[in-house]
């Protein structure tokens, strides 16, 4: 009958309302308000024993100030911001920079002394990431042919000016290294996870031990 | 204790030395009013914040939830920001028409309260004309949406105000002949003696003046699904939308007075006011009945999409208008029949027997009429594929 | 006396709710009635077809995925069919079904997208935009768990796919394939029989087939009009001549039928992946030395059936690294052709509908 479409539409919107399953789909972020029962059962006792335990807690969280850190899980593979580089394994060959869309990776080598026990190394002056421009596609990412640089976990990089979102060399040596495990299949097998795992020393973090000249004719020959 | 008009005036006169009875009214009558659109004020905020919390879990947001506990506090934050805006106005605007339009839509919300009696003796005014004065109120709101429309010399506020005249005025007219039907009932005009009458709720007993009276109102206060006036999706704001700080602010607080006015009116006029079992207070039912009234509006704003224009005008002249008069009609047949000549008034056995014969008329009359405005068109028609680059249809 | 009226223009956009980015009508009104309509669009031009003759093969993948950011793997997969026709280069099969399953989730969020903004033009106050966002976020989800990012992808490269899907990808992906079904029944009752969407939707809009087809309009709008034609069964690429799929055709070409192909369109997609899942091979999903390409002097045109309709690009190469011409053949561009013949004579309400059950991406339209 003409007329039923309308209350029926009525029912599928108070379902929404009432399931808790088809409640919530946003995160509070960056922290999330949590009421007692939430602090009690994370505690994990009594909600009557924790009121007694921290009245002080208790009253904030029921005037709702209360809050815990609250982050959008990602999964290992999120291509993150603020990129993280190994300098022991990056031979300065510039791949990155020839691979970026838009051009925004500057490096700056000079021959260097101190060679990696094989192959041929230069010593790097200058790495700039301007991540103010950068899409992260992650073609550098796949270019790099030493597995050096990887993109990273995190997502808060706001600034306050587009100078600061230059990453520069001192940044990238600073930085954790939580890399994401984007187009990284060696740190994928170890089911390592950014989020919650540790940071990743430069020897896990390659598909090969040391670049070989014979891998880099190899690699390169072959192209 | 009940807070009333009288016991003020009362208090008042026994203060003051004889002879200035003049100011004892004035005062009493300014001290209510204050407290009165105070409170109103300040319900209307709470109000904001139930509708976007509410509306929010039915769209499965959370609705405001940052400042204050649960984000109560979120329209005290919505009002400093509102009141410390730049008030801007189009250049060629009519600055006086433009000023005065909030204030002439803010108005009539106030006014409708002057009358609703909350308890059995919590009123400012019980008014003998209470169901006239409540039509020639609300009928104002027109006027301030006008002229916040013209005023504000926008091409959208204008297609926005010239809609909700149309549609404001044409709505008027089911709303007063829903009233009506309640009228006859009660015997009375005045909200207390329409109250007093509802030994039934007057939703149980005329449920087609009640069906067309939300229909006409929602239409009225233009919310969802006839809330052309506005129309974010078509006119960005209709006739609101050159409107800036404190005047934004008032615009936006008669907007969510309207659904409180509304949610006064069906509750004092159908679901019997503040009557109710003795357990609690008469206004604590009238509050209860109030927001079940309000959460209906809510529940219906969240659902359906809007009619188009001349939709709309169409349902106002070819569906309520009808249906209002027939329940007009059928009211004053029963009330004819049933009361035989008498003035005595009807007893809950008999308005039992009427709310029967009511539900069953209005269970058919929808049905032809949906019948009738249900045009066949809106059958789902059943595809066929066109015979033009049609590769499918000669493979098979 | 007679009372004096004259038309109004007015600008509907570049800023406008229900314009879907930066798109300006300039429309003509007499009282509610539109008698004329200019649409003015280039305000989101990124010369995407210039920048594209100065990026390697590789790198211009990236540049797709602007073109429609709804439906980014689309393009992709657009993008990367004319280069492989181009350069004659194989992809594994397991890279086909990957991508046959990306596009085709891609398709059921664009699709949701579609659904939940079509719906708020018509004036549901953002309910059914979060139900149908709170859906896609799931694809999105799957979509991270695919390639690390939720809109703009590049997770196509010429030659099969960046990376295998990971372990945890299959069990999200059945979850959600199990869920679909019942969410498209939900949007299903709250919008397909209400009789609010039924009188602002039935009738309005109206596309001939014999207009739709001579204006080179594509995807659902052509469908709804009743025209049987899509590519996915045309021309088939990929691995679509494997699978048992139907296209839903509307039955006059208003804008419900506009809706409801898109709705069952969405039923069909959970179909086609349901029926990948089951299907896909083990192997690589990447033809080695790809990377860098240089393909022969020549040109291709290469087509996929994207969510808004016939997605092309014609590349001409001269041999180098970068192509000598890249050609967009936007499908949303196309379908806004036929607006002002579907407007004119209608309400302001019924424009806004119409235009918005073209499902119009600005994106793409400026390239």
């Amino acid at each position: 009958m003409y007329g039923t479409g309308i209350i029926r539409g009525l029912r599928i919107t108070l379902k929404n309302l009432l399931l808790p399953s088809r409640m919530f789909t946003l995160h509070q972020y960056p922290d999330r308000k949590v009421g007692i029962l939430w602090l009690a059962q994370n505690a994990d006792i009594n909600p009557l024993k924790y009121v007694l335990a921290n009245p002080g807690k208790s009253i904030r969280a029921i005037i709702g100030l209360e809050t815990v850190e609250d982050r959008q899980p990602k999964h290992p593979r999120f291509r993150g911001e603020e990129f993280t580089w190994y300098e022991q394994r990056c031979t300065g060959c510039a791949s990155c920079a020839k691979y970026c869309p838009l051009g925004i990776i500057r490096i700056v080598t000079e021959p260097s002394g101190n060679a990696m026990p094989e192959g041929e190394k230069y010593g790097i002056e200058v790495f700039d990431i301007d991540i103010g421009r950068c899409m992260f596609c992650g073609l550098c990412v796949e270019a790099c042919p030493y597995d050096a640089l990887h993109l990273g976990s995190g997502f808060e990089e706001g600034t306050y000016k587009r100078e600061e979102l230059v990453i520069d060399i001192d940044r990238l040596r600073k930085s954790r290294k939580k890399p994401s495990t984007w187009f990284r299949p060696q740190l994928e097998e170890k089911s390592y996870d950014p989020g919650i795992g540790r940071d990743v020393d430069w020897t896990e973090a390659g598909r090969h031990e040391s670049p070989s000249s014979d891998d880099q004719a190899a690699k390169w020959a072959k192209r | 204790m009940e807070l009333g008009f009288r016991n003020i005036h009362a208090f008042v006169s026994g203060i003051l030395p004889d002879g200035l009875e003049w100011i004892a009214f004035s005062i009493s009558g300014i001290f209510l009013a204050l407290v009165v659109i105070n409170a109103l004020v300040g319900v209307a905020a709470l109000y904001t914040w139930f509708e976007r919390r509410v509306l929010g879990r039915f769209q499965s947001r959370l609705g405001p939830n940052r400042w204050g506990p649960f984000g109560l506090l979120q329209p005290l934050a919505d009002i400093i920001k509102l009141i410390t805006k730049e008030d801007i106005s189009p250049n060629s605007a009519d600055r006086i028409v433009s000023t005065l339009a909030p204030i002439a839509l803010l108005v009539p919300a106030f006014l409708v309260f002057a009358i609703i009696p909350f308890g059995t003796n919590s009123f400012l005014g019980d008014l003998n004309v209470g169901v006239l004065f409540i039509m020639g109120v609300t009928g104002m709101n027109t006027f301030g949406i006008f002229m916040g429309g013209w005023g504000s010399r926008n091409k959208y506020a204008m297609l926005g105000a010239m809609r909700g005249v149309a549609m404001l005025v044409s709505y008027e007219v089911p709303m007063a002949l829903a009233l009506a039907g309640a009228v006859l009932l009660a015997g009375s005009l005045s909200l207390s003696g329409i109250v007093a009458s509802q030994t039934l709720p007057f939703l149980i007993v005329q449920p087609l003046g009640f069906l067309v009276f939300i229909i006409a109102a929602s239409a009225e206060m233009s919310r969802a699904p006839f809330d052309m006036i506005e129309a974010e999706s078509e006119l960005t704001g209709g006739y609101h939308t050159e409107f800036s700080g404190i005047k934004f602010a008032i615009f936006q607080l008669a907007e969510f007075m309207a659904p409180l006015v509304t949610a006064a009116i069906l509750t004092v006029v159908f679901l019997g006011g503040s009557r109710g079992p003795d357990l609690i207070p008469g206004q604590v039912w009238f509050i209860l009945k109030a927001l079940a009234a309000t959460f209906l509006l809510l529940w219906i704003r969240a659902t359906w999409p809007r009619l188009r224009v001349d939709q709309i005008m169409g349902f106002a002249w070819k569906g309520l208008f009808p249906l209002a008069l027939l329940n007009i009609f059928l009211i004053a047949a029963e009330i004819q029949f049933f009361q035989s000549g008498g003035i005595e008034p009807i007893g809950v056995s008999t308005l039992l027997i009427m709310s029967g014969i009511n539900w069953l008329v209005t269970g058919i009359a929808i049905y032809i009429l949906a019948n009738v405005l249900g045009q066949p068109s809106l059958q789902p028609k059943k595809p066929v594929p066109s015979p033009l680059a049609n590769m499918y249809a000669e493979a098979e | 006396m007679p009372i004096r009226t004259e038309p109004v223009t007015i600008n509907l956009g570049p800023q406008h709710p229900s314009t879907h980015g930066v798109f300006r009508l300039r429309v003509t009104f007499d009282g509610e009635e539109v008698i004329d309509l200019e649409p003015v669009f280039g305000y989101l031009h990124r010369g995407t077809e210039k920048l594209a003759e100065e990026r390697t093969y590789t790198q211009i993948v990236t540049l797709t995925d602007r073109l429609d950011y709804e439906s980014a793997m689309s393009n992709n997969l657009g993008y990367v069919t004319a280069l492989e026709k181009l350069g004659g280069i194989e992809v594994p099969e397991r890279a086909m079904y990957l991508r046959v399953i990306s596009v085709e989730l891609q398709r059921i969020a664009s699709h949701l997208v579609f659904t939940g903004f079509f719906l708020q033009e018509l004036g549901t106050f953002v309910t059914m935009l979060m139900y149908c966002f709170r859906e896609r976020e799931r694809i999105l989800d799957l979509f991270e768990m695919l390639c690390g990012a939720r809109i703009t992808v590049s997770y196509m490269r010429p030659g099969g796919l960046t990376q295998d899907a990971p372990s945890d990808f299959w069990p999200a992906l059945n979850d959600f394939l199990e869920d679909m079904p019942g969410y498209i029944d939900e949007l299903e009752e709250l919008i397909t029989r209400n009789e609010i969407v039924l009188s602002r939707t039935r009738d309005v809009g109206v596309l001939d087939p014999e207009v739709a087809i001579d204006a080179s309009i594509s995807g659902p709008i052509l469908r709804a009009s009743g025209v049987q034609w899509d590519l996915r069964k045309a021309d088939p690429y990929e691995i679509y001549s494997e699978m048992d799929f139907e296209i839903p055709i509307g039955a006059t070409g208003d804008c419900f039928d506009r809706y409801i192909v898109r709705l069952q369109e969405m039923r069909e997609s959970v179909k086609i992946i349901k029926q990948c899942v089951d299907k896909i091979p083990d192997g690589t999903v990447k033809t080695d030395g790809a990377f860098f390409m240089r393909p022969p002097e020549g040109d291709a045109y290469g087509c996929v059936e994207a969510p808004r309709g016939e997605l092309g690009f014609y590349i001409v190469s001269d041999g180098g690294i970068s192509p000598y011409r890249c050609k967009i053949r936007s499908p949303s561009f196309i379908n806004t052709t036929m607006l002002r013949d579907m407007i004119v004579g209608g309400k302001m309400s019924d424009l806004i509908v119409i235009f918005g059950s073209l499902a119009v991406n600005m994106g793409e339209v400026d390239r």
